[in-house]
């Protein structure tokens, strides 16, 4: 009996052993792995957009094929970035290549970002203003697609109801529009305003993308590019928009906090209204309304002077370089990204539409702030540059914002404020915005 | 035999001892050590002191969200208590289907707190929209959802420990009970209730922690609205760590705190009952 025991316990202690050995082959194989090439570097890429995550893959697999350099590409979930990144880049293997949305990304991250400032790639931007400087004046981030947003509009529908584009100048003209519209709601069968969702997966249309116009006007007036006080000058042409939006639209103002991005644009891409505040991003969603519809207007909040006005567009996806990263990886990294904006292949992969990548699929579709930017065939592209070529484009000021929790506090302010729609709602609205700014841009240890 | 086990104790003890090292004890030290610092990933800190604790105690939300968390543990553990018992004495009965119900009461502790959380979302709003009202416009509709939520997830697990307790008592004493002419109230509050102590501890116990440690419902049902006023504690903390800049440090130094409550309110909770219990 006791024997028995005992060659019990000395095959289980010969299992684990075994298991063990295996586990710490395991491990050996995946440090040797890739090693066979030439390499001299690798790179991993924690890639911020996740609908363009199979073309990365790709890419990198195409270029590990033609360099020998190994290229990791890791993609973070909607909205998990800075959660991802914040475990990735505790890792010992952290990734060399990351994403920050602006100045107050950057700031977080300032202490890992390498000075792009001589590398190839600086030599590639057309425009200084996608280089993302630090406080020392280096460039800490460099933007590698820029995009637009506006008020996406259904032609058909708009003709439908006795309109052209042409017919909207300004907030007045855009006000008068949508009113008629909505008086005649029954008859026309469509609303003028997509649901303002404010669920979120669709939150930040408003309390980010939309907030950008009275903080982009205050700037200009106030002559500055950032602040630790906002004033809310313009808060008052922000409620006006925000009326306009919350009472015009397919749903109730009091249900906009269940109502999602999908909801929106199954409500554009069905008929259902005319208007839809969303961006160039959304291409692929609403191209199923047919190219020949789609228009785009600014978002006019009745400002002087905004006839003269265009489409926001600017860049929250800037690509910055693990300096703790080694020096090889640091190499192949620079290498990889300049690579990617200058090979023909790279080049076609960011900006090409169907068919763009080698393997047939469909490519990024982005507009990329480097010499080598192709012509785009997103339509809402296309238009947003149309309207920009004599117009003036509207900044995109909300990579300033100070923290995610004063737009949060913006955003549940708005939707308390479209249930019911008091002067002292919009109180709160403001104290989000005004008081909130002042406290997060001090709470903020940056 | 007694010999053997002690001389091979090491042997079985050890890969769950190196277990509870590794995915427990090493990360709570570091957790620890963390919220004395500032950092931005967790291998690269610079040590700073209490500072994150004194902003930590400052922050009014965290209040709020003490008070809210502490009245939804207690108004949770008495509901789930109360029906998860009624159903289990219920389901001890020699009825007809007893089986079936157990299972169907037990189904919903299957589903994740996320997914029940949105579907119940879906429900709520659906009821609300009547109305003209919807889920994220008032703190207390979250709060009656999510006690509506837990109970139902909760209920069938507590009910199961609950017929294992019954199941234990002797007939014998409950026999005994009638034939002295105890009324079923009497039999249920002197006999079988003190009988049950040892049940009653260790659902409180879990109600109550998970109560305090309550995170994916919230975040999918209410995700702290109206303005943080429905955010419990667990969500509070990982807002305070991804919401701002900087701000890392105090999340920990919540958690720590959010810690020590729910250790020192589970040990308070199971004296008292544990002090009831008897022995059979």
């Amino acid at each position: 009996m006791l024997m028995k025991r005992r060659q019990f316990v000395q095959a289980g202690l010969g299992l684990m052993a075994g298991a063990g050995a295996v586990a710490l082959a395991g491990c050996g194989g995946e440090q040797g792995g890739g090693g066979d090439k030439q390499a001299a570097g690798k790179v991993y890429y924690l890639n911020f957009k996740p609908e363009q995550d199979a073309q990365w893959q790709e890419l990198a697999e195409l270029y590990t094929e033609e360099t020998g350099v190994p290229v990791t590409v890791m993609t973070a979930a909607s909205g998990q970035y800075e959660t991802t990144l914040k475990s990735e880049m505790a890792k010992t293997d952290a990734p060399t290549l990351f994403q920050v949305n602006g100045p107050v990304g950057l700031a977080s991250w300032k202490d890992y970002c390498y000075d792009l400032d001589d590398t190839d790639i600086m030599g590639q931007l057309t425009k200084e203003d996608y280089a993302l400087k630090g406080d020392d004046g280096k460039t800490k981030g460099i933007a590698y697609v820029i995009e637009s947003y506006g008020i996406i509009c259904n032609t058909s529908l708009l003709d439908k109801a006795g309109y052209t584009t042409d017919d909207i100048t300004n907030f007045d003209s855009l006000k008068a529009v949508a009113e008629d519209i909505t008086a005649r709601k029954d008859e026309l069968g469509f609303s003028a305003f997509g649901s303002a969702g404010m669920d979120g997966s669709s939150d930040w249309r408003f309390k980010t993308h939309l907030a950008n116009l009275p903080i982009y006007y205050e700037y200009q007036a106030d002559g500055i590019d950032t602040t630790d006080a906002i004033k809310g000058t313009y808060l008052d042409n922000y409620r006006q928009i925000w009326d306009l939006y919350i009472n015009n639209a397919t749903c109730e103002p009091t249900q906009l906090s269940t109502k999602t991005a999908d909801d929106a644009t199954a409500e554009f891409v069905t008929g259902q209204c005319v208007f839809y505040q969303n961006g160039t991003w959304e291409y692929a969603n609403v191209a199923e309304a047919g190219d020949e519809n789609l228009a785009l207007i600014p978002i006019y909040i009745g400002v002087d002077g905004e006839e003269s006005q265009g489409i926001c567009t600017g860049s929250e996806n800037y690509w910055c370089v693990n300096k703790n990263a080694s020096e090889e990886d640091i190499q192949a990294t620079l290498d990889f990204i300049s690579w990617c904006v200058t090979s023909e292949t790279g080049v076609k992969a960011m900006c090409g539409s169907e068919g763009a990548m080698p393997s047939g699929e469909a490519g990024m579709g982005f507009v990329i702030p480097f010499e080598a930017n192709l012509e785009s065939t997103n339509v809402l592209n296309n238009l947003a540059d149309e309207i920009n070529a004599d117009k003036t484009p509207v900044k995109w000021c909300f990579s300033t914002m100070p923290s995610e929790e004063w737009k949060n506090g913006v955003g549940s302010a708005l939707t308390t404020y479209a249930a019911d729609q008091t002067d002292g709602n919009w109180d709160g609205v403001v104290t989000a915005f005004v008081d909130g700014w002042a406290t997060e841009a001090a709470a903020s240890k940056a | 035999m007694e010999k053997a086990i002690k001389k091979y104790l090491p042997i079985f003890v050890l890969p769950t001892f190196l277990a509870f090292l590794i995915g427990f004890a090493a990360p709570f030290l570091l957790g620890l050590w963390l919220s004395l610092c500032d950092f931005t990933t967790v291998t690269d800190a610079t040590f700073v002191g209490f500072s994150n604790f004194v902003l930590a105690v400052q922050d009014t939300v965290f209040q709020h969200s003490f008070w809210y968390t502490a009245l939804f543990t207690v108004v949770s553990v008495l509901v789930i208590n109360v029906i998860a018992f009624a159903i289990a004495l219920a389901l001890t009965r020699k009825l007809r289907g007893t089986n079936l119900f157990r299972t169907v009461f037990f189904m919903p502790n299957l589903i994740g707190g996320i997914v029940l959380g949105y579907i119940w979302q879906l429900i709520f709003n659906g009821i609300l929209a009547q109305y003209s009202q919807a889920l994220n416009l008032n703190e207390w509709y979250g709060f009656v959802g999510l006690v509506i939520l837990v109970a139902w997830q909760q209920i069938g697990y507590m009910m199961i420990i609950y017929i294992a307790g019954l199941q234990s008592i002797p007939g014998d004493v409950l026999e005994a009970a009638a034939i002295d002419g105890a009324s079923a109230w009497r039999r249920l509050v002197d006999v079988t209730i003190p009988m049950m102590m040892s049940s009653i501890t260790i659902c409180m116990f879990l109600s109550l922690t998970n109560g305090f440690k309550l995170f994916d419902q919230n975040l999918s049902l209410t995700a702290g609205e109206p303005s943080k006023m429905s955010e419990m504690l667990a969500l509070n903390i990982y807002n305070t760590f991804y919401g701002r800049v900087g701000w890392e440090g105090v999340g920990q130094a919540k958690a720590v705190i959010f810690c020590l409550i729910v250790v020192a309110i589970g040990l308070i909770q199971l004296r008292a009952t544990r002090s009831k219990e008897v022995q059979q």
